[in-house]
């Protein structure tokens, strides 16, 4: 998160802007790995998928990279106020990231197994989620680049949109499974596909709460508007 | 974007942001002015020491807070062109006022320096000494008062077996604990302490932060200090000056979180200096 005025010790300024290109090198990997999951389940695109699980070993090894920054500066800069923030958001930060990497990973993996069913019912809804969550992931990852906390503050709330498509896809995944067993497999595979896309929503807006926090000092407290009830949702037998 | 109405509730209900329970201040600094000579060294400051807290007060070289200590126990008196405006209460009673015995205040408001201050005298006498000026104890109930007051600074083990020896021949950081023994002997109200650990090493300074921490049982305490990190350790406020004004005072954990002034933002952050 820049700020307008530069450290007496310059070094200090030079590790935070490091700190901040780790942090956006991160952010476009796990970023362009939602992308290529959408196109390996959408598309079909196996090459896609395995692209998506070898750029997960990056994705950790920058993890490891960013930690181990971020202790050595607590350890030798002692960051107070604003930098302290920023640092220890950092901290968080990368780990919601490495989490959104292994989500996108676990979708890759499931579309190599779709991939061998016929799939008899339009993925449309899955797609718009997808195209949604992505969007989400870049606006934030901006908001960390530019420590922006209005940005932050718009995906925290358009994290509504995701659960409720989610929900939609939840009943209709069942809808298609009631009707011919033999869905059940793909559907199966489909549910958790969108389940992990629904993570991923949360994860970017833990990731708006903190850099909301790390820009302004102020905490984005209150309950999150939150809108997944598939939890709730039971298939009822006919009385 | 107003975060509160988007999540629906004022801001004073969120755990972070609640204001501390007020505590009853032990000083309270009214419309402080002061000057040396034609010069302004303070601008209306307005602060409260809570009864046994620890109050930093940080800010760059010439920002006015050693100044403020300085006015606290009547110490610009013994020199001539420096005047206070303005009211510091202790007890209901305005300190700067002409009919306040100075010698008296100084010892309910007692002070430690930078540099350790030791008399050219026995570690026994270092005590004694300043006990004698404000009150008359017998041999044995001074002995007592030696030990108490060298045992509450946490040199009692270290200088029991060598109280006649000269306190000359005691470490910095005994000797600094030596004087702190000194003042809390005279049993004061409050104890101000002007970098009290600048000269020591990190060892004695943190004894120094330890027995600090001990005393704001007993006293309500002042500590004015260059390191950041002392103060965010020791303080429960912390106030930040700068060029003679008051910018901000709340709660360490506050200040050195989510200070609200930019200047103290750039201050403790080391943007500039």
């Amino acid at each position: 998160m820049p700020q307008d005025t530069q450290h007496v010790i310059r070094s200090f300024d030079q590790e935070l802007t490091r700190l901040r290109d780790m942090m956006s090198e991160m952010g476009g990997i796990v970023e362009n790995q939602i992308a290529l999951a959408a196109r390996a389940i959408l598309e079909r695109d196996s090459a896609a998928a395995a692209r998506v699980v070898e750029e997960d070993m990056r994705v950790d090894a920058l993890e490891r990279d960013i930690e181990q920054f971020v202790i050595r500066t607590l350890a030798l800069r002692q960051p107070l106020a604003g930098d302290l923030r920023q640092v220890v958001a950092a901290l968080k930060i990368t780990g919601d990231l490495e989490r959104i990497g292994d989500y996108a990973a676990n979708v890759a993996k499931r579309s190599l197994v779709l991939a061998q069913f016929a799939m008899p019912f339009s993925l449309a809804a899955l797609g718009h989620m997808a195209r949604l969550v992505q969007q989400n992931l870049k606006t934030i990852i901006d908001a960390v680049g530019e420590a922006n906390a209005e940005k932050a503050l718009q995906v925290w709330r358009s994290d509504l949109e995701v659960d409720d498509l989610y929900n939609g896809i939840f009943r209709e995944l069942i809808t298609y499974m009631m009707e011919d067993p033999r869905n059940i497999t793909p559907c199966t595979h489909l549910l958790f596909i969108a389940k992990n896309l629904e993570r991923i929503g949360d994860h970017a807006t833990n990731i708006a709460e903190t850099v909301h926090y790390a820009v302004t000092g102020e905490p984005l407290t209150g309950a999150r508007p939150k809108g997944d009830t598939s939890a709730y949702a039971v298939v009822r037998p006919p009385l | 974007m107003d975060v509160d109405s988007v999540i629906g509730r004022p801001a004073a209900e969120s755990e972070t942001s609640r204001p501390a329970p007020e505590l009853a201040p032990r000083i309270r600094i009214q419309h402080l002015n002061f000057f040396y000579g034609p010069t302004q060294a303070l601008k209306d400051i307005n602060l409260d020491l809570p009864d046994r807290q620890v109050t930093g007060m940080i800010g760059p070289s010439g920002c006015g807070k050693s100044t403020l200590l300085r006015v606290l126990n009547r110490m610009y008196d013994l020199y001539p062109g420096q005047r206070a405006e303005g009211e510091v209460i202790l007890d209901g009673q305005n300190i700067l006022g002409s009919d306040i015995d100075v010698i008296g205040l100084r010892a309910r408001i007692g002070m430690v320096f930078q540099k350790p201050t030791p008399f050219p005298m026995s570690v026994y006498e270092n005590i004694a000494f300043g006990v004698r000026l404000h009150q008359k104890l017998s041999k044995a109930r001074m002995d007592e008062r030696v030990e108490q007051a060298l045992t509450r600074a946490a040199l009692w083990e270290e200088v029991k077996d060598r109280l006649g020896a000269s306190a000359m021949g005691l470490s910095g950081g005994q000797q600094q604990r030596l004087v702190i023994a000194r003042t809390i002997a005279i049993q004061p109200e409050v104890i101000l302490f002007d970098e009290p650990t600048s000269a020591l090493d990190p060892i004695s300074t943190m004894k120094i932060e330890e027995l600090i921490d001990e005393l704001k049982g007993d006293f309500t305490i002042a500590l004015v200090t260059h390191n950041m990190q002392q103060a965010a350790r020791v303080a429960d406020r912390v106030a930040f000056f700068y060029l003679g004004e008051l910018i901000e005072a709340s709660d360490a954990a506050q200040m050195f979180t989510a200070p609200r002034e930019k200047r103290t933002q750039d201050y403790i952050t080391g943007r500039f200096g």
